[in-house]
């Protein structure tokens, strides 16, 4: 154990059921001798869940989360935030549940990982050895596939694709514009976190204007040629929104107009597309493409693909043994990157890391995702599916789901809202909770 | 000549039988399988809840329900006669031993009944309702399972409205004798009757 004396008693108090603060040495002592050490950083969808299923299938493993933040916003129904029928606060959520578990939760930046001398090192000045790492890191942005954007433009001009601070700045950008005005969203080619976020965030823009600013539009300009569950948004714009009449609320163009965002003129909101045209903005939305978050490249478990390959059975690295990465860094081949299919990763990678750590097999894994989608108001629509790994572990396979039918009852749509809101009130329990 | 012909039959049968399953198996690859109940009920509990308690508003609880109140369920689920916005997609990624181990697991964790507002005077008449129609089979109030009926006592509200008005329009399919006592239930009492059960249901703490 070569964590320092002042962070252990930091993460020990936190402890409170073990009563470690009030004996540190003690657990330390036992703690050296035998309890195998799992030490996960980040403490998104992922992280955190894999931290508490570690805890509860196997409560004699110690589970240390590294994460700076000492609270989480859900980008998952932060699109509800910005069509205004969502409080902030309750897309925002803390590491006291984590604790219950007797996870300990340490609030420090991860710089450094040594898969060979299995320690993790902080901002901080720490150190923590590890029998079992997860990585957890989420995205981060290819700034430089679009020219005049960056971290610092990005306080100007919000991606709102890690949720936060980010979101509260395109809603407040949202609350002071003008009506009549015009919202551009730049979404990001593939493969990016969310798939049908930017056009559910469409919807949810429309939505809000349609209430408070009816003369406003939104306009999409994608490098892409279609999208994630194109149809069913398409149905949900034309009935709700006026899709492809003269008075629409929102627009689409697509890599047949090449209209994706190639560089953005922060001082004047404006954007130019692949093809050369410029389009102005009262409010501009870009999501640049994507990768691994920051900690994996640092930890060199990245490919050339800027994402991490991993053994699908257990989520550890393809590059680095010890470690394993889960979530929207990874690459899970053949499930999307979404936050439904990060807990259930996680779900998979605890599975898998208790039977290594207890000298078991690990067992055949099952993974599952829903997303849905809030289109407007009571219009829900939703992508469900079930997997099971390839004997070969080569994919994870899809053996059941599909998306809403087409042209479904005004009643479906409906209680699919209520079911999307469900989703949420136990997915986050099940992963804070 | 006769058996020459015979192999050569054989022969194109035996590729026209071999083409196809090799094409299937490219499709689909062969899967692992065997899977613990705890794995297959982690992907029940993102949507119903923790050990299937569902933090609701309209996702129901299946934790502590019958086994076999959930197999049929699923079963009904993935025929397509029980009317689902998603599970009807969900269920056929399960096998029907698969299904066993989940509803096994479920039904061993203990329901926890949902605080939910209610008004005490429909609660009370509701109490009357459930005590003449449903007691029978729904008995204890509403909490038993014996006879592999759904749980009713601290259910979610929205489920339970969408369940009676999915039975009383006929997309959801009830048995000969819940039949009989709702048809009872609606000639006698109306939408209120209705009304009065589910704020009993959703009294009970």
């Amino acid at each position: 154990m070569t964590i320092n004396r002042r962070k252990f008693i930091q993460a020990a108090g936190t402890v409170t059921a073990l009563g470690m603060a009030s004996a540190p040495y003690l657990s330390f002592a036992v703690s050296a001798a035998g309890m195998k050490k799992v030490v996960v950083v980040g403490g998104g969808i992922g992280g955190a869940t894999v931290a508490k299923y570690i805890r509860m299938a196997d409560p004699s493993i110690d589970v240390t989360v590294i994460e700076p933040k000492k609270s989480y916003f859900t980008c998952f129904m932060s699109n509800e935030v910005l069509g205004g029928d969502r409080a902030m606060n309750t897309i925002e959520f803390g590491y006291d549940g984590l604790a219950k578990h007797g996870v300990k939760v340490v609030h420090d930046k991860v710089t450094k990982i040594d898969a060979g001398a299995r320690k993790v090192t902080t901002a901080g000045g720490s150190t923590f050895s590890y029998d079992r790492c997860v990585v957890a890191p989420g995205i981060d942005f290819k700034w430089e596939t679009i020219e005049g954007y960056d971290a610092n433009v990005a306080n100007q001009v919000p991606h709102a694709w890690q949720a936060g601070p980010q979101t509260k700045l395109l809603l407040s950008q949202l609350q002071a514009m003008k009506d009549g005005g015009t919202v551009i969203i730049a979404p990001p080619p593939n493969p990016f976190r969310c798939p049908p976020g930017p056009y559910e965030r469409a919807s949810q823009i429309a939505h809000y204007m349609q209430q408070h600013k009816p003369k406003s539009k939104v306009i999409i300009l994608d490098p892409k040629p279609k999208f994630s569950k194109m149809g069913l948004f398409t149905q949900g714009w034309e009935k709700l929104y006026g899709y492809k009449t003269d008075n629409s609320m929102i627009e689409w163009y697509g890599s047949k107009d090449e209209a994706g965002v190639i560089k953005v003129d922060a001082g004047s909101r404006t954007v130019t597309t692949a093809f050369g045209d410029e389009h102005k903005a009262d409010v501009l939305n870009v999501i640049p493409a994507q990768k691994a978050g920051k900690v994996a490249f640092a930890a060199g478990l990245t490919n050339d693909s800027g994402w991490c390959p991993v053994d699908l059975l257990t989520f550890e690295s393809k590059i680095h043994k010890g470690i394993h990465v889960i979530g929207d860094a990874s690459i899970a081949t053949g499930m999307p990157k979404s936050g439904y299919a990060g807990n259930s990763q996680a779900k998979v990678c605890a599975a898998g890391i208790v039977a290594m750590l207890n000298d078991r097999e690990p067992g055949a894994p099952s993974y599952v995702n829903t997303c849905y989608s809030i289109v407007g108001k009571d219009y829900g629509i939703s992508v469900a599916a079930v997997y099971r790994l390839a004997e070969d572990r080569s994919k994870i396979t899809k053996v059941s789901g599909g998306l809403t039918p087409m042209d479904a009852a005004a009643e479906q749509l409906k209680r699919e809202v209520a079911y999307a809101h469900s989703w949420f009130n136990n997915i986050t329990k099940d992963v804070f909770g | 000549m006769q058996k020459r012909i015979l192999s050569y039959l054989l022969l194109i049968t035996g590729l026209a039988l071999v083409f196809p399953m090799a094409t299937l198996a490219e499709d689909k690859p062969k899967l692992m399988t065997g899977s613990s109940a705890a794995m297959l009920a982690g992907s029940c509990v993102g949507c119903h809840g923790i050990n299937g308690n569902s933090a609701g508003p309209a996702t129901p609880s299946i934790a502590g329900v019958s086994a076999q109140f959930m197999i049929d369920m699923m079963d009904g689920f993935k025929k397509g006669e029980e009317p689902s916005s998603i599970m009807g997609r969900i269920a056929k990624g399960y096998s029907d031993d698969e299904i066993k181990a989940m509803a096994d697991y479920f039904a061993a964790k203990s329901f926890a009944k949902a605080t939910q507002d209610f008004d005490a005077k429909m609660a009370k008449k509701g109490a009357k309702l459930h005590e003449q129609y449903c007691e029978k089979c729904h008995a204890k109030g509403g909490t038993s399972v014996e006879d592999d009926t759904g749980i009713l006592a601290g259910q979610w509200r929205t489920y339970l409205e969408w369940s009676v008005a999915d039975y009383r329009a006929g997309v959801r399919e009830p048995s000969k004798k819940m039949r009989k006592r709702m048809e009872e239930l609606t000639a006698r009492e109306g939408d209120k009757g209705y009304e009065a059960l589910i704020h009993y249901y959703t009294s009970q703490r």
